[in-house]
């Protein structure tokens, strides 16, 4: 097959990519280039893309013998990752850039031009598995290192994206074993440190970065009942959950911590309240897409569809949900209700955002995700409806 | 077959060259060593000084070997503007140039722009990138009078091939008493060019561009020239240089110069065939825009791909063994949007659909040929990929 290598520098891609040629495909290796202004070095371990970077990745396609070029998506992923994000912060919600880059840039924009120039999968060396499902279609797997399992990120894919992905580090057991690995090829990578934290906010200041784009507009921090308890200087560095940073100066009267409950970017405020407002024990969204069959076709449920191919209902099912990248799986049961995907939590979970993606796991398989614009919390009140 | 269609970015060296290269290499001695050693090897380089002097019409003292067509502009620019703030100090500083130089004068130019060293005077191009001599005259009349501190142009632009009104340009800069500096890095070796005739002050060349080796240029700089701080301190080995004496360096330099300067005007005639043939067979293509003056360099070609991005069109024509480029060679891999084509006022896509074929010696009609046969095809699925946004 003719594979595109998508090679961020790291070592992750690199050993992906080094497998691929190993197993005689026919493989080009690419780095894309995100930033309009890349640093030169690597800042310790936060970032990515860097010239270095590209270096680095140039340098393991010259060992691999295979052709390297630097695509520019700078601009696609100015309007589609980095404003995107920008917006979703100022909507109230909390986005999560890797997913839409996964989902728009490298599944979509650079997967678009890969096929449309004749190649057959990219192949990038995200922690997750494609396996084919019962009905031919695509399927996405956790990978086999739990600690560094990406398919969270991924969940956002469709079975036609996943057709052409292929992912070697799925089925490894560890991240250390990449490692040795590449150590054992000569990478030079072997050793370097994973990147983490937002790509495009290289120095890791999140609030400073919404800041400068936002601006900071003061409004009031309240109560459920709508009495101020302090103020703020812009809703977007707030989190829901997030208890540190609230700065209203007294303690509440029951003594408790108070913690972030919901965003209100129309009136300005934050609401804030004790922790078990904040546990959430119903979630819901409209934006639903299944990585490979569907939960009827799969087999996992029955229901109904709509004229235009999308589920109108489904019966319960059982199922994991994450709503973070690395949060722990939730038990849960999910059902589709006149088009929104409905997930209620066997015990309730803290901290759930509007705008976060919720991935539906049925055993290791990932089913699909939602983009939650709904949650009910344990005391049932109704949130953050965006 | 490989066809190597990317003489601008470098030019590969003659064997002849490579021999007189390493021939040079076996002399033991530093040229500015006072014993014989170091006077054979002196004596090396006071030839290749000569040849390539006589080249540009000056004097061997005018010349002086850098490390490249970068750093001698460098030099220049940057050395013009410190004599300049030395001679008139506390008074506004002016640098004019267009926006379609390389990027060695731009980025330069930014930096001490950016420093407060000096204000850029923009002059205008048109549409081929050629200077516009009105504008020119109309930017050195609205600063005051001795506040330029020089003018740099390219004697061709190295994108799209455009020739330069060169005599015109000194003329006016001399009727404003403003020096000029040549950035002849493209087209020496293909357009006359006399420092003496032209009566300008400078001229930045380079080697590896003629098929000497990289790492070697020179900056010519002539005896009534303004000026010049020094970029490089040090033993103050050359007028406008210090630095060991790459005493092979040069000898390659000389000898790519002699190869190419002693081409026959057939020989020459005959790259502009092929430089023509090409542009003729990729003009008459639907969507596809020959681009730059037809009074342009004897071996460059560019054009400009409506729905097509020239990163995608470079790589399949890669991927077919034709090596070109999307525009000038230099920055971290990334084929960028042409500032070339943007100062002509083309937009955003052109920029964007940039690509650059130039030809050189071992360019033959069969390879040109091939190209030919296979782009029809490179830009039907370059335009199926279409642009990243």
């Amino acid at each position: 097959m003719r594979i595109l290598a998508a090679r961020s520098g790291g070592v992750d891609s690199a050993v992906a990519a080094a497998r691929a040629v190993d197993e005689g495909h026919e493989v080009v290796g690419v780095h894309l280039a995100l930033s309009r202004m890349p640093g030169t070095l690597r800042t310790g371990s936060r970032g990515c893309c860097t010239i270095e970077d590209s270096m680095d990745a140039r340098r393991v396609a010259g060992q691999l013998e295979i052709p390297f070029y630097v695509w520019d998506f700078s601009e696609r992923f100015r309007a589609d990752v980095v404003d995107n994000f920008i917006d979703e912060y100022r909507q109230g919600r909390t986005p999560n850039p890797c997913l839409r880059c996964n989902e728009k840039i490298k599944f979509e924009a650079v997967l678009d031009r890969a096929i449309a120039l004749g190649f057959d999968k990219v192949v990038t060396g995200h922690y997750a598995s494609v396996r084919e499902g019962v009905n031919g279609d695509p399927e996405l797997y956790r990978s086999a290192d739990w600690a560094k399992d990406q398919s969270y990120v991924l969940g956002v894919l469709t079975a036609e994206q996943l057709r052409h992905c292929y992912f070697p580090l799925g089925d490894t057991p560890s991240k250390q074993e990449v490692r040795d690995e590449a150590a054992r090829r000569g990478f030079s990578v072997a050793s370097k440190p994973d990147s983490h934290d937002i790509c495009f906010i290289p120095d890791g200041d999140t609030k400073g970065f919404l800041d400068d784009k936002l601006g900071q507009t003061a409004g009031d921090i309240v109560d459920r009942d709508g009495n101020t308890l302090g103020a703020h200087t812009g809703t977007h560095g707030y989190t829901i959950g997030q208890r540190k940073g609230l700065q209203i100066g007294y303690p509440a009267e029951d003594g408790k911590p108070r913690y972030v409950l919901e965003i209100r970017p129309v009136s300005n405020e934050v609401v804030v309240g004790p922790k078990e407002a904040l546990d959430t024990i119903e979630l819901s969204g409209s934006v639903m897409s299944f990585a490979g069959a569907d939960p009827i076709a799969a087999e996992i449920t029955t229901g109904s569809y709509a004229e235009d191919g999308s589920i109108v209902d489904t019966e319960a099912f059982d199922c994991e949900v994450q709503v973070r990248a690395h949060g722990n799986p939730e038990a849960a049961s999910a059902q589709i209700v006149e088009g929104r995907l409905v997930v209620r939590f066997v015990a309730p979970i803290s901290g759930v955002a509007p705008g976060q993606s919720a991935v539906v796991y049925v055993g290791y398989r990932v089913l699909g995700q939602v983009t939650i614009d709904h949650t009910v919390s344990a005391d049932h009140e109704s949130l953050a409806r965006a | 077959m490989v066809i190597y269609l990317d003489y601008a970015a470098t030019s590969p060296m003659p064997a002849d060259v490579q021999a007189e290269y390493a021939q040079a290499l076996h002399l033991v001695g530093n040229p500015s060593s006072i014993h014989q050693a170091g006077q054979q090897a002196r004596n090396l380089i006071e030839n290749a000084r000569a040849v390539i002097a006589g080249y540009v019409g000056v004097e061997p003292m005018e010349v002086s070997f850098t490390s490249g067509g970068t750093e001698s502009i460098n030099t220049w620019i940057k050395g013009r503007v410190f004599a300049h703030r030395k001679a008139r100090p506390g008074e506004d500083v002016f640098i004019a140039l267009t926006r379609a130089e390389h990027h060695a004068s731009l980025d330069a130019v930014e930096w001490l722009d950016a420093s407060g060293f000096a204000t850029p005077l923009w002059i205008d191009v048109d549409s081929d990138a050629v200077m516009d001599l009105a504008h020119l005259d109309a930017q050195l009349s609205a600063v005051p009078a001795g506040s330029v501190a020089g003018l740099t142009t390219l004697v061709a632009n190295n994108e799209v091939g455009s020739l330069q009104p060169l005599s015109e340009i000194a003329a006016i800069a001399r009727e404003h008493s403003v020096p000029v500096h040549l950035d002849a890095v493209q087209g020496f070796g293909s357009i006359p060019l006399s420092l003496s005739e032209l009566g300008v002050d400078a001229m930045s060349i380079s080697a590896h561009k003629l098929g000497g080796p990289v790492g070697v240029g020179a900056l010519v700089v002539s005896r009534a020239a303004s000026p010049l701080d020094s970029l490089i301190h040090g033993g103050g080995q050359q007028v406008s240089r210090s630095g060991t004496l790459d005493a092979a360096g040069a000898v390659a330099f000389s000898h790519a110069a002699m190869s190419t300067f002693e081409r026959s005007p057939s020989e020459r005639e005959q790259r502009r065939g092929l430089r023509d043939a090409l542009i003729d067979g990729l003009g008459v293509l639907e969507g596809v825009s020959v681009r730059g003056s037809s009074n342009r360099l004897d071996n460059n070609v560019h054009i400009t791909m409506e729905g097509a991005s020239g990163e995608v069109a470079l790589y399949l024509l890669d991927a077919e063994g034709i090596y070109v480029s999307t525009g000038s060679a230099c920055q971290a891999g990334v084929a960028e949007s042409s500032h070339v084509v943007s100062a002509m006022g083309l937009g955003d896509q052109a920029a964007r659909s940039a690509l650059r074929f130039t030809l050189g010696y071992a360019t033959t009609q069969a390879e040109i040929t091939r190209v030919l046969e296979v782009f029809p095809s490179v830009l039907e699925r370059a335009r199926v990929a279409g642009y990243p946004s």
